[in-house]
């Protein structure tokens, strides 16, 4: 009789075939078309500032690793999607070195210190982009025009600023719909906004195309699609309600979903995995939390934008959310305790 | 029911496994040949092993009783095959460790006329009557579980049975036997339901058919006997549908308490496969010698639905149906919960409900597991809506008093749903398995 040789394995013997890596990658797939829109809008400049975010945060993530002896971890994409991220939230004209140092931030703050994938509180890349707008608050906000004609002959003297020098502004600056409405009263037509021609950071002007980005990864399960739905709900109801008493002072709610960083905060930012709650109830709690604040800091905050740091106090409350949403287990009247 | 009730035909949660049952759904049961040595273990169920009563060299007929039940929760076995015992010793079981057992060698010429016992009529015969013969019959769970069926079906004081729940679910991929023996023994199934009624009490009794089976369901529907109030209900097909609590809840709507049992929500539920072995057996007072097994996977050649005498060695049945050559791992019972066999030379036993061969390249196994992500998979998947990721990190970190205090770990049945969804690949339920024993053996330890 013939020698036969078997594995012994657990059940179940069947698995979804999905994984972990496979969803990253999948997120990065989805933001490329974004990210190549930011190129075709903001020329060569985006596509540097994008590429220094993603190469830092690999480069920061597998030297960590090595640091604290363990297997580097960068083939699971998460840093590689954090970078990108960070990078899609720049201006187009930031300086390198600055955008490198955010991404060092972003994976060594935003991630490692809390134990690497998995254990992070807040989403890495805000966490980054949180210390920047702290730290270069004139940078940060120093937009270029889309579509100048010279975007792709030249590149803003600005990106090549040395470190710790005050950088040179040549580029032909633009106001982001965002700001100019908030300082000047200046409103952008929805239109615009959602085909991207208009100023804003790298990744974030083509809504349209940030869309369809998130419709593929709910499509193929990879995105949890109630929390866009719930933010985006929730900000278009909020604002149209202030717009309505007085749209003199109030932007339309249309203005507002389209406008600045909201549809890449709700559909890339907000839905990372690790620091959003885990059940599908607190997802619309934690999604109406994140609009409520944008509208509140944008309408009433210094700062034009609000998606970011509402986005990171809706990380910060999400295990309380977690708590508060709790599933009632078969066949008793006990809510699980999560946290 | 209220035209406001939610109650949608089934329950929370679950996942959606491909089913892989084309292969074999379509053939009919086959009787697979005997084996020159059958070995029989003496623990085929749950609750006390039989105990051996015949000697070696003692000849031994079909359908005589060589193994004797030790208390209530237990049952005896019966010879599959008419033979002589070679030998009386350990075999190799399932678990991987070792049980007595006893070495049947075929007699080659003989006819296998099964022996047969007092008729049991479901008219006359009293409740106790029909208990006594079922636990005499050797009848456990034909599901997988092995639980002596009388235990199960014996209403205590205090207690009553409405609805009798007949299982024919079967959720887990690849099996087909429960589907082709309500094709095939319908009467038996009928009959079998007539017993059960009188021994429950039962006022109504259904059969739960996944929809992945109408023409089960329209086959029962049309020899549907007018003497019993039976009726057959079809559910939409999710996993783990199956599992007692699950069917409950899908056809009635009712939840087990947790910690409890179907009898708490006045319901009883039994496997179509047992309902159908008692229609056939206790009319002729006859013993279980004999189960039907679907035999598939994609490293089978003969794939099928085999009725396979109890004790045929799984080398036997392989070398019969033949198998590609490079096997990677051998199941048995459904994908989802079935072992993997360590040890070719363990044989069919009562609760082996499938036979699955992977070869190498169709095993899905990974060494890669990434951290937690908290993506939220698993508590969309877990059907008693606990939360695994939470139980899988405490895992981790040994707090077993915490994940059974604070987050149910007892009411987990290992149904697998987690594990199949995680991203990460992480063995949520073989922790779940682990930290269970331990905390188990930790309150033993306590106590003394």
């Amino acid at each position: 009789m013939r020698k036969i040789t078997l594995n012994i394995s657990t059940s179940p013997h069947v698995i979804i075939g999905l994984s972990t890596d496979t969803i990253m990658k999948h997120v990065v797939y989805a933001l490329l078309p974004a990210a190549a829109f930011g190129v075709y809008a903001f020329g060569w400049n985006a596509l540097l500032v994008m590429m220094t975010t993603s190469v830092g945060a690999v480069l920061t993530e597998h030297f960590l690793c090595k640091w604290s002896d363990k297997p580097s971890t960068v083939s699971d994409y998460s840093a590689l999607l954090a970078g990108l991220l960070l990078g899609m939230t720049l201006p187009p004209i930031f300086p390198l070195w600055m955008a490198f140092l955010g991404s060092v931030i972003t994976i060594a703050l935003g991630k490692f210190i809390f134990g690497g994938l998995g254990n992070n509180v807040f989403n890495p890349a805000l966490v980054g982009r949180a210390f920047l707008q702290a730290a270069f608050p004139v940078a940060i906000t120093t937009w270029l025009q889309p579509f100048l004609p010279e975007r792709f002959y030249s590149v803003a003297s600005s990106i090549y600023a040395w470190p710790f020098m005050r950088p040179t502004v040549d580029a032909v600056s633009g106001a982001t719909p965002l700001s100019a409405f908030k300082f000047d009263k200046v409103s952008t037509e929805a239109y615009d906004m959602a085909m991207g021609i208009c100023s804003g950071s790298v990744g974030e002007t083509s809504t349209v195309i940030i869309i369809l980005g998130g419709i593929y990864l709910a499509w193929r399960k990879m995105m949890n699609w109630r929390i866009p739905i719930s933010i985006i709900l929730t900000v278009f109801a909020f604002s149209a309600v202030f717009y309505m008493i007085d749209d003199k002072v109030y932007p339309s709610p249309f203005f507002t979903i389209f406008s600045g960083g909201l549809m890449l905060g709700a559909i890339f930012m907000a839905t990372d995995m690790v620091s959003s709650p885990i059940t599908s109830a607190g997802v619309w709690l934690y999604g109406a939390i994140i609009g409520l604040l944008t509208v509140v800091i944008r309408l009433w905050g210094g700062l034009p934008e609000g998606v970011m740091y509402a986005i990171l106090l809706g990380n910060a409350i999400s295990p309380h959310i977690d708590n508060l949403v709790r599933p009632r287990v078969y066949g008793t009247t006990k809510k699980l305790t999560v946290s | 029911m209220s035209i406001l009730s939610l109650h949608t035909n089934t329950f929370k949660n679950g996942i959606h496994p491909p089913e892989n049952k084309e292969d074999t759904r379509g053939l009919a049961i086959r009787q697979f040949p005997f084996a020159n040595e059958l070995i029989i273990p003496v623990t085929q169920h749950i609750g006390a092993p039989a105990e051996i009563i015949v000697r070696e060299g003692q000849e031994v007929s079909r359908g005589q009783m060589i193994a004797k039940a030790v208390g209530y929760v237990s049952v005896p076995i019966h010879s599959p095959v008419s033979g002589i015992v070679k030998k009386v010793a350990l075999v190799p079981t399932i678990s991987g460790s070792k049980a007595p057992g006893v070495f049947i060698q075929a007699f080659p010429s003989s006819g296998q006329e099964v022996a047969e016992g007092y008729c049991i009529d479901y008219k006359t015969a009293s409740a106790d009557e029909i208990l006594k013969a079922i636990q005499d019959a050797g009848i456990v769970g034909l599901g997988g579980a092995a639980f002596p069926t009388h235990v199960k079906l014996k209403v205590p004081e205090g207690k009553v049975c409405d609805e009798l729940i007949i299982n024919g679910i079967e959720c887990e991929p690849y099996l087909t036997t429960d589907h082709r023996v309500m094709l095939e023994q319908g009467d038996d199934i009928y009959m079998g339901i007539r017993y059960l009624m009188k021994v429950t009490g039962a006022k109504a009794a259904i059969i739960g058919i996944e929809g992945n089976k109408q023409d089960a369901a329209d086959y029962l529907n049309s020899i549907k006997p007018d003497d019993i109030p039976v009726s057959v209900k079809v559910v939409p097909v999710k996993y783990p549908q199956g599992s007692e609590k699950m069917l409950i809840t899908a056809i009635l709507g009712k939840e087990v308490p947790s910690g409890g049992l179907p009898l708490d929500v006045n319901v009883v539920t039994v496997n179509i496969a047992t309902v159908a072995e008692i229609g056939r057996l206790l009319p002729f007072g006859r013993g279980i010698q004999e189960r039907v097994i679907t035999i598939t996977g994609p490293a089978v050649k003969k794939k099928g639905n085999y009725r396979i005498p109890i004790g045929t060695p799984l080398r036997f049945v392989l070398d019969h149906v033949g198998i590609v050559d490079d096997i990677a791992e051998i199941y048995m019972g459904g994908p989802m919960m079935g072992p993997a066999v360590a040890d070719l030379d363990i044989s069919i036993t009562k609760g082996t409900s499938g036979i699955l061969v992977f070869g190498s390249k169709d095993v899905v196994h990974t060494d890669n597991i990434y951290p937690c992500i908290k993506c939220g998979a698993c508590v969309d998947a877990c059907p008693i809506s606990l939360n695994p990721s939470k139980l899988g990190i405490l895992a981790k970190f040994e707090s077993y008093d915490r994940m059974v205090t604070d987050f149910n770990l007892m009411d987990c049945f290992e149904c697998g749903s987690c594990s199949y969804v995680c991203p990460s690949h992480i063995p949520l339920v073989q922790y779940f398995r682990l930290s269970k024993s331990r905390y188990k053996r930790k309150q033993a330890l306590n106590q003394n």
